[in-house]
């Protein structure tokens, strides 16, 4: 006897324009089973997850829950027939307290007032089942990254839950934490319910994992009981036949040092030293929060340094000016395309146009429009956009699409040094060979290339060099084939050296930018 | 740790410290919970008390009280929309119109039921609030449904309400009210207490049981604080923004039936200023421009605070229009202080 289906979706699809993010995915979910959801960015997972949750409405296809067809139109739908989800990007109010937080949208009351001593109490006790120990009248601003996710966990968990959703719930957990997290699912399937759980950790699956399902470019690939799999086959179905393929061999010519820092530090960074070459590529590797971005941003000018130095080509370029570094030959390509990267609104070209200003000198005061126009062609032929795309405008497009444009901006320059940060976040496999094609075009042509990645398998197959860090500082450079996977993970949780930091930020900025 | 518990917590501050250092951190937890208004307000009763002798007195301060009282209204409304992250400039406009049209419908049952004044002001107020009602749900529906930003949203409302009083009236003040209208709301007395006082205090009660002791409050706080969230917590968030402005306005027309019954007329130029002035009440009284952040009872302290400096201006002989000039001064120090603190709180 199996033990009852709670959800099952039925060809489920959903499409955006010019991409079909999901495409006819078959999927259950059994009462008291731990379900992984396995995949790589942009692969579906997260778009199943927000059918499920009712955040968006699948084009095609149906879902079935306890047997029933529903048709979720928000949250609240979802949440009345059970289902609940903790998202990457966290659902809490920084400016409430805990208490406020957990109850959001269901407060308990007494009449017509909100009831906040029953407030308290359900979450004091929520807290003291699930073994949490925060202050239910704590802000949430002023939670560490951890705590919000335990009060994100706790949030999900209040009321009839009979399925949860954990989108990547130990990204910034450390192992203690993440033990206590995974007693508290064994508590939850105890008590029979399902839970669709999401990570790239294949060491997590191992430990809590019933059933395995992969996708891949937004279809189901398999779905494989863990017992009888191992994670080299997991890792062949994620990645397919095109793993060989994708991530090109770079030739390795390394020039002089363009970029030095020397005892860098800002917010969540605690002293960097770092070189990078022209002629070769720097890999970057790290958890969220370990301060691998935060870093790069600092001695862009986009955050303030604090104590350290920072050199370009010999220049001492410590608190410049995002301008002045950029003039200096330092291009940094943002990881998330839509609030840092592209003018949503504009048409590719125009974005393309964007880049070229900072390389066109104007005549007479004014821009040569015809030139920059040719430009921008020759740079979209260069990151392979198609031309029908070209002039529509750029938040139509797909991520692969906008990832391709974000690039060809900062090709409108010619630059010394390039920092691309998680450069294929939400991208196809086509768009991601392409991208990686030019990062090869890059630093063969002599450019030092920076790829900080939360992707291991890309950081490790592009990265000449590779830099893990590790609480803000960095844990080993590893290089040539010394870059492995064991070697790089067994430094992501290196213990927080004893000579103590101030403490970790709790407020982080890379913490709001997708993983 | 963020800033703001390093500064504000005793135990992570384990550093013998000296007075001098002890009350720069107070100062500053000072600031982080509650703005800039205890400064602005230490800074200010120092300043007219020295200029002015007749400042700091009973009968002045009593004075105040009363003036403020349609200040303090407005700025509780503007507050709610602050929360949830909007503004509302159609305030004045809304008060305009609300004192237009209960003045016309006022003036003209009154001949109809002369022996029935209360229903004759009482069908005006309606009249009143419904129009104002009218008013904050297209700011509300412009905002949540079509997201037109609320800048540009109140500011059309903005001129359709100011120029549809104008129009019904042109621009001569609508007379003929009850006079009981004007006895009892504008001049009134209850146990020796300006009528007008005592609707205020209603007023503020009620704001403050919605703000911290309803869902709508609480849902108010959370829209602001992060819609996003809001909307994964199942929040409706549509109707949530919706609400705050239809609240606005509601409270934007009870002050413009306490300012007709004040000015015994129907006006098109009142609440002129209304605007400005209440959300510089607001954002010194911490209420972040942001959303998410305010309280109630400080609000009807900033709100105090401005009628406050406008009566020491006074009396100490300011020209109205130099007056223009420091209160616009005032409000941009306001902003700069809330950026200033907001950076402190989110420990960037």
């Amino acid at each position: 006897m199996s033990p009852p289906v709670l959800i099952r979706t039925v060809a489920l699809t959903k499409r955006y324009p010019g991409v079909t993010a999901l495409d006819r995915v078959d999927f259950d979910l059994r009462s008291g089973e731990v379900h992984v959801l396995f995949g790589e960015n942009g692969a579906g997972k997260s778009t199943l997850i927000s059918l499920l949750a009712g955040v968006s409405t699948p084009s095609e296809g149906e879902i079935l829950v306890r047997g029933h067809h529903v048709r979720f139109t928000g949250v609240a739908d979802a949440r009345a027939a059970g289902i609940s989800a903790v998202f990457q990007e966290f659902s809490l109010v920084p400016t409430l307290t805990v208490a406020e937080n957990l109850f959001l949208g269901d407060e308990p009351l007494s009449g017509p007032f909100l009831d906040r001593r029953a407030m308290r109490r359900k979450a004091a006790a929520l807290f003291a089942d699930l073994d949490f120990a925060i202050d239910p009248k704590r802000l949430v601003a002023t939670l560490s990254r951890a705590e919000q996710q335990m009060v994100e966990i706790a949030k999900a968990l209040h009321g009839e839950v009979g399925i949860l959703i954990l989108d990547e719930p130990t990204a910034s957990l450390t192992d203690r934490e993440v033990d206590h997290l995974f007693a508290v699912i064994a508590r939850m399937k105890a008590r029979g319910v399902g839970i669709i759980y999401i990570s790239h950790r294949m060491q997590e699956f191992a430990r809590i994992a019933d059933r395995v399902t992969v996708l891949r470019d937004g279809r189901r690939i398999g779905t494989v009981a863990m017992a009888e799999t191992s994670e080299a086959a997991l890792i062949e179905m994620m990645a397919g036949r095109a793993i060989a393929e994708i991530y090109p061999s770079i030739a390795r010519s390394p020039g002089p040092v363009l970029l030095r820092t020397e005892g860098l530090r800002a917010w969540g960074v605690h002293c960097v030293d770092l070189e990078v070459r022209a002629g070769e590529v720097l890999g970057v590797a790290g958890l969220v929060g370990s301060g691998k971005s935060r870093s790069f941003r600092a001695l862009m000018g986009l955050l303030p340094i604090q104590a350290g130095r920072v050199t370009v080509q010999g220049r001492d370029l410590t608190g410049a000016t995002t301008r002045e570094v950029m003039r200096a030959g330092l291009c940094y390509v943002p990881p998330d395309r839509k609030t840092e990267g592209l003018q949503l609104a504009f048409s590719t070209r125009d974005n393309l146009a964007q880049g070229e200003l900072a390389g066109t000198p104007s005549r007479f005061g004014l821009l040569p429009w015809r030139r920059i126009r040719k430009r921008c062609e020759a740079t979209a032929e260069r990151v392979e956009l198609p031309p029908a795309y070209r002039g529509r405008a750029v938040g139509k497009l797909s991520g692969g699409n906008q990832q391709k444009a974000l690039f060809g901006r900062a090709l409108g320059r010619d630059y010394d040094l390039y920092i691309f940060d998680e450069p294929t976040v939400g991208v196809d496999m086509g768009a991601r060979a392409a991208i990686y094609r030019l990062i090869r075009e890059l630093a063969e042509a002599g450019k030092a290339v920076v790829v900080i990645s939360s992707d291991l398998p890309e950081a490790m197959n592009l990265a000449h060099r590779l830099l893990v860090f590790a609480h803000g500082r960095i844990a080993a450079e590893l290089e040539g084939d010394a870059i492995s996977e064991a070697a790089i993970l067994s430094h992501f949780f290196d213990p927080i050296p004893s000579a103590a930091i101030p403490s970790v930020p709790t407020i982080d900025q890379e913490a709001r930018l997708p993983a | 740790m963020s800033a703001t518990s390093s500064a504000a917590s005793p135990s992570s501050g384990a550093v013998p410290a000296s007075t001098s250092v002890r009350l720069r951190a107070a100062g500053r937890a000072l600031f982080i919970h509650l703005g800039v208004l205890p400064f602005f307000l230490a800074a200010a009763l120092i300043v007219f008390t020295l200029v002015s002798d007749r400042f700091l007195t009973a009968d002045n301060l009593v004075n105040v009280m009363r003036q403020s009282v349609y200040l303090v209204l407005v700025s509780l409304g503007q507050m709610t929309v602050l929360i949830t992250g909007g503004f509302d400039l159609a305030v004045g406009a809304t008060v305009a119109l609300t004192s237009v049209v209960s003045a016309l419908v006022m003036a003209a049952l009154g001949p109809m039921f002369p022996d029935a004044p209360a229903l004759v002001i009482a069908l005006g107020a309606l009249a009143g609030f419904a129009v104002a009602a009218l008013v904050g749900l297209a700011n509300g529906a412009g905002v949540a449904l079509f997201g037109v930003s609320p800048f540009i949203m109140t500011l059309g409302v903005s001129s359709v309400a100011a120029g549809g009083s104008l129009f019904l009236t042109g621009g001569v003040p609508v007379s003929g009210l009850p006079t009981e209208f004007a006895d009892l709301f504008g001049f009134g007395r209850w146990l020796g207490i300006p009528v007008p006082v005592l609707v205020a205090a209603v007023a503020i009660s009620i704001a403050w049981v919605v703000m911290t002791r309803t869902r709508t409050g609480a849902h108010l706080y959370a829209v602001g604080g992060n819609i996003k969230a809001a909307k994964l917590s199942a929040i409706h968030t549509g109707r949530t923004l919706i609400v705050a402005y239809i609240l606005c306005a509601l409270i934007a027309a009870l002050t413009g039936l306490l300012l007709t019954a004040r000015v015994e007329s129907g006006e098109a130029n009142l609440g002129g200023t209304l605007a400005l002035e209440s959300i510089a009440a607001c954002v010194i009284a911490g209420v972040s421009l942001r959303g998410g952040i305010g309280r109630v009872e400080n609000v009807v302290l900033g709100a105090l605070f401005i009628v406050l400096v406008q009566n020491g201006m006074n009396l100490a002989q300011i020209g109205s229009y130099l007056q223009m000039v420091l209160l616009g001064g005032l409000l941009i120090l306001a902003v700069i202080f809330d950026q200033i603190r907001y950076r402190m709180m989110m420990g960037v």
